[in-house]
């Protein structure tokens, strides 16, 4: 049947892309907990990753908070349930949007720039280099990087948490005349520990995942300036999907009862 | 070829993308201090053959042993442990962007065997020095450099570690021909000097005839010829009297579509 040979074709490709992906991931972790570690180049990437996503991280949060309020306002006051207000924007920023939306801007600034690096690197021969001078380039490149994104995203996602809650209270005291006293005591009240840690639990994994992405394709970018540019889009388009499908598994796991 | 064992042994390397094949059954031997050069036209596999001596490519069959030690196959440590034994300038120099130009020199010194900053600094400025390029250049990002500086400090990061083996991809590739000629001079004496084994490819005539003890010509995955500099003119082998002319007309077809 002619119809079912690109279907077959196209999984077999999936397949054979998810193996690739799994191997490197698992050569990349390898060299993560394997000596020697790059501490200079991990602290590097450190910097990157988590001070310089800072101010879109936080321009990202405290917009969010401030709308989360507003729309919240305009809803629940058709069933006069305004003060449950505090209570949606503590729980949405901290189990969903702070994460997810940290994620995906630190995907398309940090992924989109670690492919394009990488992958320049790879179609300069600069990667053989790596390799001719007796340094593994999954040991220099990609495990300070994983390292990295693992341990800064959680860390951005606790200060996008603060920022996206403080936006929540600026509009509701100064705009809708919420009292600030209560504001923060309903907050406090309702915030639950797993609220916080489910947050930081999927910010590790999107760190993880932003990381992957940004190496394995800068890694296997080939033709020159259009394949990097290729590499780039695929590592943020790979990224912000692979985030959001591990959101739902990640809450389902904690939250689904 | 000096002495009996050979320092690079290539026997039977087969090597092909798809369908195409590059590699078809490539046998050398490279001996001991020799400068060899492989020449052959663009496509006819010479990076091929130096990548798969490095480990960066994996041929589909046959053996390359180094001093004796089969390499192909080997990974991990076994195979960083042989690739302390090389040092290599790529055709574009492939300087790491991010890393001063001294950092570049000194990377394998510091990565590779532990060396301290401050004394791979000094080995990075020596060796700079060796290669005709001031102090000042080191603090210099590989940006800021031209192509024959860029050359140059990829000769000085080749040779930085004191390797055994030097390959040179292409060296005089991209650059005017004082410059390619002073590159030359330069691989000629740091090999002389550092009595190590060269494995060179061009297609640059002139390079090859100044940098070469033995010359062999790669065509259609084969070594179709191989002997002392001073024979390739009297080859009598009509792929390597086209070749070494740089004749359109001969038995190298170029495959040109018509306008």
């Amino acid at each position: 049947m002619p119809i079912l040979q690109p279907i077959g074709r196209a999984f077999l490709g999936f397949i054979e892309v998810a193996g690739r992906l799994t191997l490197f991931a698992f050569t990349g972790v390898s060299h993560c907990v394997r000596p020697p570690i790059f501490l200079r180049l991990t602290l590097r990437q450190m910097v990157e990753i988590g001070f310089y996503s800072l101010p879109v991280v936080g321009l990202t949060a405290i917009f969010t908070g401030m709308v989360l309020a507003l729309q919240s306002y305009t809803g629940f006051a058709r069933f006069s349930a305004e003060s449950a207000i505090p209570n949606v924007v503590v729980v949405s920023i901290t189990r969903e949007l702070g994460p997810v939306l940290a994620g995906l801007m630190v995907a398309g600034r940090v992924g989109a720039a670690m492919a394009a690096e990488i992958g320049t690197m790879r179609v300069t021969e600069q990667i053989d280099a790596l390799d001719t001078l007796a340094t593994n380039p999954f040991k220099y490149l990609v495990a300070p990087r994983l390292i990295a994104g693992v341990t800064m995203l959680p860390l951005l996602v606790l200060v996008a948490d603060a920022i996206g809650v403080f936006g929540g209270y600026v509009v509701s005291v100064f705009k809708l005349g919420f009292n600030p006293g209560n504001y923060i005591k309903n907050t406090m009240d309702f915030m639950e520990p797993i609220d916080v840690i489910s947050g930081l639990v999927k910010a590790s994994v999107f760190g993880f995942l932003i990381t992957l992405m940004g190496c394995y394709h800068g890694y296997n970018s080939k033709g020159g300036a259009q394949g990097v540019g290729t590499a780039t889009t695929n590592a943020v388009v790979s990224a912000s999907i692979l985030i959001l499908c591990f959101n739902y598994f990640i809450t389902e796991l904690f939250f689904a009862r | 070829m000096n002495g009996t064992v050979p320092k690079i042994r290539i026997r039977n390397l087969h090597k092909a993308f798809g369908e195409k094949v590059v590699l078809d059954g490539v046998d050398l031997d490279i001996g001991q201090s020799e400068s060899v050069v492989i020449i052959g036209g663009s496509g006819t596999g010479k990076s091929v053959t130096l990548k798969c001596i490095l480990g960066l490519l994996h041929p589909d069959a046959g053996s390359i042993q180094v001093d004796g030690e089969e390499v192909v196959g080997l990974q991990g440590q076994g195979l960083e442990r042989v690739r302390r034994k090389f040092g290599m300038l790529f055709q574009n120099a492939a300087l790491f962007d991010s890393m001063l130009v001294w950092e570049n020199v000194a990377f394998g010194l510091i990565q590779g065997q532990a060396v301290g900053r401050r004394e791979a600094k000094a080995i990075a400025l020596e060796k700079l020095a060796a290669v005709g390029l001031r102090p000042q250049v080191g603090e210099l990002s590989p940006a800021e450099l031209s192509g024959g500086m860029r050359k140059r400090v990829g000769l000085a990061r080749a040779i930085a570690t004191n390797p055994d083996i030097i390959f040179f991809d292409e060296p005089t590739t991209g650059l005017d021909p004082i410059m390619g000629d002073v590159i030359n001079d330069l691989i000629v004496e740091t090999v002389k000097q550092m009595g190590a084994t060269a494995l060179s490819i061009t297609h640059d005539m002139a390079s090859a005839r100044k940098i070469a003890d033995r010359i062999a010509m790669l065509y259609e995955g084969k070594i179709i010829w191989a002997g002392p500099t001073p024979e390739i003119d009297q080859s009598e082998n009509p792929y390597v009297e086209q070749f070494i002319h740089g004749r359109a007309e001969g038995p190298i077809g170029m495959q040109v579509r018509a306008l």
